[in-house]
């Protein structure tokens, strides 16, 4: 079988489990539609978040970016797994207390206001919506590239899988498709890692291969041999500011992204949440300690087997034949010598290598098998439509339920209110179709742009809902305000050149931070105003603060527990 | 953290909230401490510092921190668990369901 007819036959069989999964889940009331009825154990709910996670960029291009940032890769390391520190730790054991469907409907219960709720729901759907359009696109590429259909095609495809599933079974058929992507998912990337450890180190386990052999200063040195960054020295890429305050923005962002925290909605008990949350970082960890060791690996076996290699017997090996057709990796002898030279300049550099073939190659690299190879396709698809699954159902359940239910018609019975969520979340699929074939300039922008807005406004509203008893409406409005503007706008000046096509960004930084990091500022803006404002009005009302206090502990079912 | 007047709390929820509040703030020490403190403000100087194959730095900010992350995720949720047993505070009898003994 070739190894296209091989993808297909894979990739056709996740997808008859997925649409399985859809059918078998299908519900028939809205709690089950947005919180799959509460019924979900929390080490399947751990994977669940885990893939609702970890995007087709995580799976695809995260281990190469990596290894283009050298150690300054951290920001998105650390970044992506110590927000789930604070998540854990700070917002979910209470946001299943209090128990509602979507994180709008907390803010606008908590600060007792149809304002707070609508700014709180537009966040919402403008981060979810920046984050779903690139997963869209992430699923036509993977379909271009392994099957060589066109990428609107592959657009079309993912949307009709991922419409089917989430219509139906909403976060139940969500919540079930994402434990088998999950699996599926992992299993590709720690084949293909576990495969070239062993070739290059000996040594099975990757994680163990990158701490005790000598593989990563091997590397580093070779880098400052050709003149590149020394790999393994700090600060060579980002400034040390940057890498704190990017390494914060996005620990803050994660801990506020709204598909992941309503993913704490739908286990039964305020221990299952906490316990989600070990999950979700377990299995999140897998992959994100395991995409170090693979950069490292993959980036020196690339520069062993091409650098002052003679240009014809590169040629015949069958992956570099492959990858240079595709257009990832760029072979030019520039100074004619008939070999190849890695350098520092873009001048005399001969080998241009994208950051995607790192985790693309590598089965082939490792000589696996056609499976494996097939594998990493379904894989990544799997990464892509399970992360576009769940903001498709947090952005549509922001308008159907605290915009369309809350806010507008809020004597809708249970049967409109269904076919409302359902109406929108067909409705976001097709936006989110629409921007994975015309992807717009702030695409590439995403992490920005949705992590900084995360961090800006959501983040410290639900955490001061918690912590701060006398903060406020007003508090609470004014500070989300602050961050998301204040934020919003710096993104757009820094990054004008890819969203406006302006010469140069307006603004090159802002206290020597990036727009990545930004949202850390708009955060302690998001801080003090609502601080400042809470204290110079009123305490909220009596009902407001019991519920506070109500959120901080469980239920319990002992004899005491009836005060 | 409240000091609040109206309070409805128990003293038994007080308790409670007291120590969730104490576990979390020290867990988020050590949280700073591996991640900003090791792998950020020190990177320079633990570079130096060997530990295995990895300048211990480095080590800190692409593989240390997250097992640290992890180890610190689990402490909460087992910590809490004994808490909420301790304060009476369990949504579900656990002890008497694994041990299949009825109340």
């Amino acid at each position: 079988m070739s190894l296209e007819a091989l993808t297909l036959v894979i990739i056709l069989i996740t997808f008859a489990i997925y649409i399985y999964i859809g059918w078998w889940a299908k519900v028939k009331d809205t709690k089950s539609f947005y919180v799959a009825g509460n019924e979900i154990p929390a080490v399947a709910n751990g994977a669940a978040i885990a893939a609702d996670w970890m995007s087709g960029a995580s799976f695809i291009s995260m281990a190469g970016l990596i290894s283009f940032l050298g150690y300054d890769g951290t920001i998105y390391l650390m970044g992506w797994t110590g927000g789930y520190v604070l998540l854990t730790l700070l917002l979910a054991p209470y946001l299943r207390k209090y128990g509602k469907y979507t994180v709008p409907d907390f803010i606008g219960d908590r600060y007792y206001s149809n304002g707070a709720r609508a700014v709180a729901a537009i966040a919402t759907v403008f981060i979810s919506l920046t984050y779903v359009a690139g997963q869209m696109r992430g699923v036509g590429i993977v379909f271009s590239r392994y099957l060589q259909v066109d990428i609107v095609v592959g657009v079309l495809i993912g949307m009709g899988i991922v419409a089917f599933f989430a219509i139906l079974g909403g976060m139940k058929g969500i919540t079930w498709t994402q434990v088998v992507q999950y699996t599926v998912l992992i299993v590709a990337y720690l084949i293909t890692a576990i495969a070239i450890s062993f070739m290059l180190t000996g040594i099975p386990i990757p994680q163990v291969a990158l701490t005790f052999t000598d593989i990563a200063q091997r590397l580093s040195n070779l880098q400052v041999e050709l003149g590149l960054k020394e790999y393994l020295a700090p600060f060579q890429n980002l400034s040390a500011i940057n890498v704190f305050a990017v390494t914060l923005a996005l620990m803050l962002g994660t801990a506020g992204l709204p598909h992941v925290i309503i993913r704490f909605y739908t286990v039964k008990t305020v221990r299952a949440a906490r316990w989600s949350g070990a999950w979700a970082l377990v299995f999140i960890a897998l992959l994100y300690t395991t995409a170090p060791a693979l950069g490292v690996f993959a980036k020196y076996n690339l520069i062993q087997s091409l650098n002052n290699k003679p240009v014809e017997e590169v040629m015949q090996v069958d992956w570099v034949s492959k990858w240079t057709q595709t257009g990832l990796l760029k072979l030019e002898d520039k100074n004619g010598d008939g070999k190849l030279q890695f350098t520092s300049d873009k001048d005399t550099n001969e080998v241009t290598i994208d950051r995607d073939i790192i985790v693309l190659s590598t089965p082939e690299v490792a000589k696996l098998s056609p499976f494996v190879v097939a594998l990493v396709a379904a894989g990544g698809l799997a990464a892509a439509l399970s992360t576009a699954a769940g903001l498709l159902l947090a952005m549509s359940s922001a308008v159907s339920h605290d915009i369309y239910y809350r806010i507008l018609k809020p004597e809708a019975n249970e049967q409109q209110r269904l076919k409302a969520a359902r109406i929108m979340i067909f409705l976001a699929v097709l936006i989110a179709g629409w921007f994975g074939v015309h992807p717009p300039g702030f695409v590439g922008e995403v992490v920005a742009f949705a992590f900084g807005l995360a961090a800006a406004s959501l983040f410290p509203a639900i955490l001061l809902g918690i912590f701060d008893q006398r903060m406020n409406r007003q508090g609470a409005i004014w500070g989300i305000l602050t961050g998301l503007i204040f934020t919003f706008v710096m993104i757009l000046l820094m990054r004008s050149p890819q969203i406006f096509g302006t010469a140069k960004p307006v603004i090159d930084s802002f206290l020597g931070i990036n727009a990545q990091g930004i949202g850390v500022v708009g955060a302690i803006l998001n801080f003090i105003v609502s601080y400042v404002v809470s204290r110079a009005t009123e305490a909220p009302p009596e009902e407001i603060q019991q519920l506070v206090e109500d959120i901080r502990i469980p239920k319990g079912v002992g004899q005491a527990a009836s005060h | 953290m409240t000091g609040d007047s109206h309070s409805q709390l128990s003293e038994r929820q007080k308790a409670y909230w007291r120590k969730n509040i104490g576990l979390i703030r020290n867990l988020l020490i050590v949280w700073a401490l591996v991640s900003y403190v090791a792998a950020i403000i020190l990177a320079k100087p633990l570079s130096t510092v060997q530990f295995f194959g990895l300048p211990l730095s480095f080590w800190f900010a692409q593989q240390g921190s997250i097992l640290v992350f992890i180890c610190l995720i689990f402490i909460y949720a087992v910590r809490m668990d004994t808490l909420d047993e301790k304060y009476d505070f369990q949504e579900v009898r656990l002890k008497d369901r694994n041990k299949g003994v009825s109340t």
